[in-house]
């Protein structure tokens, strides 16, 4: 029997382990899911205090933007995971991991959402506030809708990125895809090619659709003249 | 019993083992984004100009890469890869997944040179690479310079992810004092978080200020049109 790093039992045998696999794949689909819920919430949120008049607001919004920005994703959720317990905050992975990662890009959903809301003509709201309309409503009835189509090919990006950090739950045994992979890699006999092929294959299969549909969407928007400059600066994670 | 905790954290030797550990970090980081972005513009150009075999082979590496989690590349590099120490593994890692984001950013630039530019080049007798060379790449670089500075930032934070590898960066070796500081103090929760609120405030001011210059630098030339 060969010994290769690709070897044919090593595929037999992960296939018949692909149970374990498939476990780490609905972790991480659910982790993603509630992450990215997380994040939309807090962008929408965070988006429209930058947005507002309110300088306590803004500065708020900015101070949790930039806070969250400028420092790793894996720090944060190390934080979480090693100093909370120390004061009586005692999470499961599964929190950690959805938590982490939503208010992580949170930061990054808050400046594609505010990045959306500047690029509507001021004379919308202008206008329904004349109307009568108060600044919550005009952003609710009138902006946003109209921001949606724009920021909707970012904020695919920023669920790309979202689905790909959720692998820093691996780093805390989170018993997400990239754990599993990992850990069945080292305990079975060190069948490390297959583990990665197949993990990396799935996260393939779960982003690629959505980055190209970004993209196409982004292009048509561009040639219907809807937008002129992606709004791409915000969308590197 | 802060300015004890802070004592007992900060002593001349481990600041002096965190100072190494932050110019590892920092070293890691602008050579990864150097090299990717040489690494990234062959792969934007093929993608762009070479439809045939080099462009798709392009398209493919910056595909697969984009859209798989760093994590993996980094698990692949430092555990199948024989040869090196795990910092040059976990290094090669990083240029290989930020290429792929280079590459996209590059040729974001590419795309924005009108057409034109290479009509013109061409009735005054440049070859294509030439064309390339000397007057696409300048214009396109002039674009891009925000969208690579803030790449720097992202590759510093995404250095924090060798620290699981035993790789001797800022975060590993404030972790290392984190387990060694049991030692010779009893360690409290607040020895833990002054170190968390540390590390984290390191970070953030060395990629706060290099995104402060990059939005300055966006915001300069917008008003120059």
């Amino acid at each position: 029997m060969s010994n290769g790093p690709f070897a044919l039992w090593r595929w037999a045998r992960l296939f018949n382990d692909r149970g374990v696999f498939a476990e780490g794949l609905l972790t991480t689909l659910l982790v993603s899911a509630l992450a990215l819920s997380m994040a939309l919430i807090i962008g929408v949120v965070l988006g429209l205090c930058s947005t507002s008049r309110n300088r306590i607001l803004k500065t708020v919004a900015r101070v949790y933007v930039e806070f969250f920005q400028n420092t790793p994703l894996v720090i944060q959720v190390f934080f979480i995971y090693n100093a909370l317990p120390m004061i009586g905050v005692r999470w499961d992975v599964f929190t950690i991991g959805a938590v982490g990662v939503g208010v992580y890009h949170g930061a990054y959903v808050a400046e594609v959402v505010r990045a959306g809301i500047h690029s509507i003509p001021p004379g919308q709201s202008e206008a329904s506030r004349a109307q009568g309309f108060t600044h919550l409503q005009t952003m609710w009835y009138v902006v946003l809708p109209q921001t949606i189509q724009i920021i909707l090919p970012p904020l695919t990006n920023q669920a790309v990125n979202l689905i790909k950090n959720t692998s820093v739950l691996a780093i805390i045994a989170g018993g997400d895809l990239m754990y599993r992979a990992d850990s069945w890699a080292s305990n079975g006999a060190l069948s490390y090619a297959p583990a990665y092929i197949v993990t990396g294959l799935l996260y393939f299969i779960l982003c690629f659709p959505l980055a190209t549909w970004a993209r196409r969407y982004e292009e048509r928007l561009k040639s219907r003249d809807i937008i002129h400059e992606p709004l791409e600066e915000v969308v590197e994670c | 019993m802060l300015s004890q905790v802070i004592a007992d954290v900060f002593t001349p030797a481990n600041i002096q083992y965190l100072i190494i550990g932050l110019i590892i970090t920092l070293g890691i980081a602008v050579c990864t984004v150097l090299l990717s972005v040489l690494i990234g513009s062959v792969l934007a150009i093929c993608r762009n100009y070479e439809k045939i075999i080099l462009g798709k082979i392009a398209g493919v590496y910056i595909e697969i890469f984009r859209n798989t989690p760093l994590l993996l590349w980094i698990l692949v590099c430092v555990f199948t890869i024989r040869g090196g120490n795990p910092l040059l593994r976990g290094s090669l890692a990083l240029v290989l997944y930020t290429s792929s984001v280079i590459a996209e950013i590059v040729r974001g630039g590419l795309n924005a040179i009108p057409k034109g530019q290479f009509e013109a080049a061409n009735s005054q007798g440049f070859r294509f690479h030439q064309t390339i060379f000397y007057i696409v790449l300048p214009q396109c670089f002039h674009k891009i310079v925000p969208s690579l500075m803030s790449q720097i930032v992202t590759t510093i934070k995404d250095t924090s992810f060798l620290s699981q590898f035993a790789i001797m960066e800022f975060f590993y070796r404030s972790r290392i004092i984190m387990s060694s500081l049991s030692q010779s103090v009893t360690v409290t929760s607040l020895h833990v978080f002054v170190i968390f609120l540390f590390v984290a405030l390191v970070y953030f001011v060395i990629n706060f200020t290099l995104s402060s210059f990059v939005h300055g630098m966006q915001k300069k030339a917008l008003t120059s049109y």
